[in-house]
């Protein structure tokens, strides 16, 4: 069992989220290339050890966020909305 | 005689309170406070069951969850609880129990002979006998596996308790509630600090119950009792007894089983049976203990033989005697105690052997003044006797072996010293380190928020476990945040040292080759270990999975270090450079009830139920199930009304005059901001930007890798207001993907949206007569003129606000009004008394997937996540000079290039027969059975009353331009093959004519 933090809703329950796969994939324009459009929704690199994921707090407040995650030692280093228009979040407030 | 084998006095039992219990249909008494074994052991029962491979008699091994042996059937009727170990469960009035893994009668079992042929039977028996031929599985080895691995059966009624799930949150969690437990989880309370404790036992104290050491001048089992109310008294701790923690997860997540009624003949009302918690402490202490390993000699598995810590708790803990004539076999100081002990409780113990040389001196001169025989430089060879052991064989362990000196007995106490419980610590991701000072493994570097002290952590000296368990209990405690004053630990007896000398293997009377057993579940000996050795498995994993050691219910907590140990010894290796395996959970056997908890039967997923749904069931509608949802699937008129006599007149009605179906189910998302448009642009294949406002558009979207991934129907309701529907299957997933590329691809798009679906009732409203039924109920021009094909707009239903919308799925003159939820059955009920005079109808989805397919349009079946939109022949939807999801992959050439499977129709050429979902399209002249090429299958079938005949939507290959081609359409489960023709998907109305009328 995972423990994530949204930044707006604190440490949840990692069956409150879904995994959204690989964040440190970029997407391509829409003039580059076949080969890059190829690659963007083919092909992944499976690090073992530190790793940039997508997560979605699907039954929480609905936020995607990146999860800097060991894939080994499942530790998570850190997590923020994917959005840069999205606060950061302030749990106090 | 009843209970001869009790104590005059003593035990933590209630000997005023008689309980009657029954094993293998014979009737018992025993005293509240007994567990199972400890009530048959005071009866004088030591043989109950029969062991996994070679069908030996086997009796009762430890006092603990530890057992390997004494594993039984629990119960009767629905309740039947296989594999259930006879010394963990607690004793009640009326308690059912039958051995296991015999047959006819655990005194005569006729597996029995496995014994004699166990040459066959040694490690990897699985892989070495079982190879081949192919068909001895079906017919000999699977009868013969099933057969002997005849453990417990299960119940074959469905389970009448229930179980719970809860979730608790803490600063310290304490596991284990034995004198390290106690005295941390007391240090951590004082904090103020939530503390929760746990311990697997009914009552707290662990090895304080079993042992008679004294801690601040008082029985340590009355100093845990004292502890234990003090704790139940705090506000800041939670105690939990019956309750074993089974998993240490990632993150700190601890996962444990309470056995809130399993000491109960039933549960009592409104309790369950157990209940599952899941702990998320901030720091937890493992203060788990210690599990004796046995000896490993010459039929060492005999009833009559158990750990020396086991005997020493029956007579203790339970107040019963295991034996008459003991012998004490020890290669370290701690089995001293139960000799003593059980010398105390008028039990005769014949002899201590010790194999060591020079045991403790104290413990020797002890012994001497109670006149017990100690026998040093000493092993137990060797066990004899039937169901029972008789005499021990007395081995040297020093020098030349030589000939054995014969004792009786009727129990060998015996001790191969202690293993620390390392597993939660194990599970928690770290790795155990060996410690030589006690041959075996203790905690290494902590991987998570865990400590463990007292005997968990190798130091089993009682005033170490109190001081250890104190001063983790403190630190825990602070370390989540909590501040306290320094208390010193309770003070504890100075009980001597512990001092071991490696035992590994006894040396065998006269060398002669004896069944000498590591892991007693699953019948593996140290010759399996030594064979598997010779044969190249000499790593521990390989060991454990070619020998099987360790792998029954019990892990191998008494049988691990024993045969790693061995497995050194044939390598000529230290233990630590032979390694460790990964402890895995669950710790002890969790019942499968306790982790599905509440969500069995009709609770395992929510129901969704649209507002028409009562109405739907008071017509007595068949409903089907779709996703969550329950969608009336149609509806019978008579008794004996058939799916197809309804499905065929509810079409008829709604092709020929008007009828109502309830589209509630299908996804609905109110999508408002300025970038809208340019937001759906990008998410659909086709152009929004354009749209006018009160129009509506039928949209695509794909997956980025160029498939389609959902369709529907999206309308503009203002200049920055959109609603769009999904297919009902992908409502929350196409939500969650336009949050995705809202939120990590596109948040410059000003645009918000949300989930509408339960907001609104949809009610589609089909067939010729649909305009002249809305007319008498709406309050706009709903004339073709006025409200085209497409068209969307605002009006009232009566006096309810709707949004109406002209489209068509049946492919007749169709509305789809949508009234807010509350309202949904009123508006229903409106539209039918509007046309009760012309006889309107309704309709569930078996007539909706009908019309469906008569009319060609694609759903779920064809958009199979492996079709473009080139497949589904709605390519030209595509807007290729703007930017979608999708665009660049579905562009790739091989989807652009011959040999695509395309949506077709079909349709049967053999009058009265429908055609059968599944069914592989392949050349009409192939004989069926010879091998030919599917050239493509059939997705959607249908009885069309229009076209009166079977007809169905297809994927064959480069089936758009094969139109006119006649196939056969083969299904080989059923040695099926009809004659279809190819066509246009389009079955009726192909120009679309009748939506736009
Ligand atoms: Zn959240």
């Amino acid at each position: 069992m995972l423990r994530i933090e949204c930044p707006w809703c604190g440490v949840r329950n990692e069956d409150e989220f879904s995994y959204g796969g690989d964040a440190t994939v970029e997407r391509p324009a829409d003039d580059a290339s076949q080969d890059d459009w190829y690659h963007y929704a083919y092909t992944r690199d499976n690090p073992a050890g530190p790793h940039r994921e997508y997560w979605h707090h699907v039954n929480g407040c609905r936020a995607w966020i990146v999860v800097e995650r060991d894939t080994v030692t499942h530790e998570v280093f850190s997590t923020a909305p994917a959005s840069p228009n999205l606060p950061a979040g302030n749990r106090e407030g | 005689m009843a209970q001869q084998f009790r104590t005059s006095s003593g035990g933590h039992i209630d000997r005023g309170r008689v309980i009657s219990f029954t094993f293998d249909g014979k009737s018992y008494q025993g005293y509240e406070g007994d567990t199972l074994a400890s009530a048959l052991l005071a009866n004088g029962v030591h043989l109950v069951g029969r062991s996994f491979k070679y069908h030996r008699p086997r009796g009762i091994q430890t006092a603990g969850s530890e057992e390997p042996n004494a594993i039984v059937e629990l119960r009767s009727g629905p309740r039947k609880e296989p594999n259930t170990r006879a010394t963990t469960i607690e004793l009640f009035d009326g308690l059912v129990a039958n051995s296991q893994n015999r047959w006819p009668s655990l005194d005569f079992d006729v597996m029995a002979i496995n014994n004699l042929f166990s040459p066959l039977l040694s490690a990897g028996f699985y892989y070495k006998t079982f190879m081949w031929p192919a068909s001895f599985w079906t017919n000999v080895y699977e009868h013969v596996i099933r057969r002997a691995a005849g453990l417990g059966t299960a119940a074959t009624e469905p389970d009448p308790d229930h179980y719970e799930q809860c979730h608790e949150h803490c600063d310290v969690l304490v596991v284990g509630a034995g004198p390290a437990g106690l005295s941390a989880a007391l240090a951590a309370a004082r904090t103020d600090a939530r503390v929760i404790i746990v311990d697997e036992h009914p009552t707290l104290g662990g090895s304080l119950n079993r042992d008679n050491y004294t801690i601040d001048g008082k029985h340590g089992s009355e100093w845990a009792a004292e502890t234990a109310a003090e704790l139940a008294a705090m506000d800041n701790v939670h105690v939990f007894s019956r309750t074993t923690v089974f998993g240490y997860y990632d993150h700190n997540v601890i996962g444990a089983v309470e056995k809130v009624s399993d000491h109960l003949p039933v549960p009592p009302a409104g309790h369950p049976r157990q209940r599952m918690w899941l702990f998320y402490p901030q720091r937890v202490i493992l203060a788990t203990g210690a599990t004796e390993r046995p000896l490993v000699f010459g039929n060492n598995d005999k009833p009559g033989i158990m750990l020396a810590s086991a005997a020493r708790s029956y007579v203790n803990a339970y107040g019963v005697k295991p034996g008459k004539r003991v012998i004490v076999a020890t290669n370290n100081n701690d089995a001293y105690r139960t000799a003593i002990d059980l010398h105390r409780a008028g039990i005769f113990v014949t002899a201590v052997v010790d194999s060591r040389a020079h045991p403790d001196a104290p413990l020797a001169d002890e012994l001497k003044k109670l006149s017990i025989r100690l026998l040093t430089g000493s092993a137990v060879g060797a066990a004899e006797g039937g169901k029972r052991v008789k005499y021990a064989q007395i081995v040297t362990t020093q020098g030349d072996t030589l000939d054995p000196v014969r004792i009786d007995c009727d129990l060998i106490a015996c001790s191969g010293g202690w293993n620390p419980n390392v597993h939660l610590h194990s599970q928690s991701g770290a790795k155990p380190v060996y410690d030589d000072s006690i041959l075996s493994f203790v905690p290494g570097e902590s991987r998570q928020a865990e400590v463990s002290a007292g005997a968990a952590n190798g130091s089993f000296a009682l005033q170490d476990c109190l001081d250890q368990g104190n001063a983790a209990g403190a630190e825990g405690a602070n370390m989540a945040g909590f501040e306290g004053k320094e208390v010193k630990a309770a003070k504890a007896e100075d009980e001597g040292v512990y001092a071991l000398e490696a035992l590994w293997i006894a040396p065998t009377p006269y060398n002669k080759s004896y069944k000498q057993f590591i892991d007693q579940q699953n019948d593996v000996k140290a010759s399996d270990v030594e064979l598997a050795s010779q044969e190249g498995y000499d790593s521990v994993e390989l060991l454990k999975r070619y020998t099987t050691q360790g792998m029954a219910t019990d892990q191998g907590k008494t049988s691990n270090v024993n045969a790693l140990a061995i497995l050194a010894c044939q390598r000529g290796e230290p233990i630590p450079q032979v390694g460790i395996t990964t402890f895995r959970p669950p710790y002890v056997p969790v019942a499968m009830g306790v982790f599905a908890g509440h969500t069995v039967g009709n609770d395992f997923m929510p129901v969704r139920r649209t507002a028409i749904h009562d109405w739907n069931e008071k017509q007595g509608a068949v409903f089907i199930e779709a996703g969550l949802w329950l969608r009336a699937r149609y509806f019978p008129q008579y008794p004996g009304d058939t799916l197809y006599n309804c499905y065929v007149r509810e079409t008829e009605a709604t092709r020929n005059n008007v009828a109502l179906v309830d589209v509630t189910t299908l996804g609905k998302i109110d999508i408002q901001g300025p970038d809208a448009p340019e937001f759906l642009n990008r998410l659909y294949i086709n152009n929004w930007l354009k749209l006018p406002v009160g129009k509506a558009r039928y949209g695509i979207m794909l997956r980025e890798d160029g498939m389609v991934y959902d369709d529907g129907t999206t309308s503009r309701l203002g200049e920055n207001h959109f609603f769009m529907t999904t297919t009902t299957a992908n409502a929350a997933g196409v939500l969650a993907h336009m949050e995705q590329y809202h939120q990590t691809e596109w948040p410059d798009l000003d645009v918000v949206f949300c989930s509408v679906t339960e907001q609104w009732t949809g009610i589609a409203v089909a067939g010729p007569n649909s305009r002249k039924l809305l007319e008498k109920v709406i309050d706009i021009d709903v004339s073709n003129e006025a409200f085209p094909f497409m068209a969307v707009g605002e009006c009232k239903l009566n006096n309810i606000t709707a949004r109406l919308f002209r489209i068509s799925f049946s492919g007749e003159l169709a509305y789809e009004v949508n009234v807010p939820a509350d309202y949904g059955e009123q508006a229903w009920l409106d539209l039918l008394e509007a046309g009760k005079e012309m006889g309107v109808g309704v309709y569930g989805t078996e007539a909706l997937g009908t019309m469906r397919i008569e009319k060609g349009h694609v759903a779920g079946s064809e958009l199979d996540g492996r079709t473009t939109a080139r497949d589904i022949g709605l390519e030209g939807m595509a807007n290729r000079a703007k930017h979608f999801i999708g665009k660049h992959c579905s562009e790739r050439p091989a989807l652009l290039g011959d040999g695509r499977l395309q949506v077709v129709g079909l349709k049967s050429l053999v009058p009265g027969r429908n055609l059968r979902i599944g069914a592989h399209l392949v050349d009409p002249d192939k004989r069926l059975g010879s091998v030919s090429q599917s050239q493509g299958h059939i997705s959607a079938t249908t009885y069309s009353p229009q076209l009166d005949c079977g007809i169905a939507l297809g994927l064959l290959m480069d089936g758009a331009s094969r139109h006119g081609e006649q196939l056969d359409a083969v299904f080989p489960l059923d040695d099926e093959k009809l004659r279809v023709e190819v066509c246009h998907p389009v079955f009726i109305d192909p120009e679309g004519e009748l939506v736009r009328a």
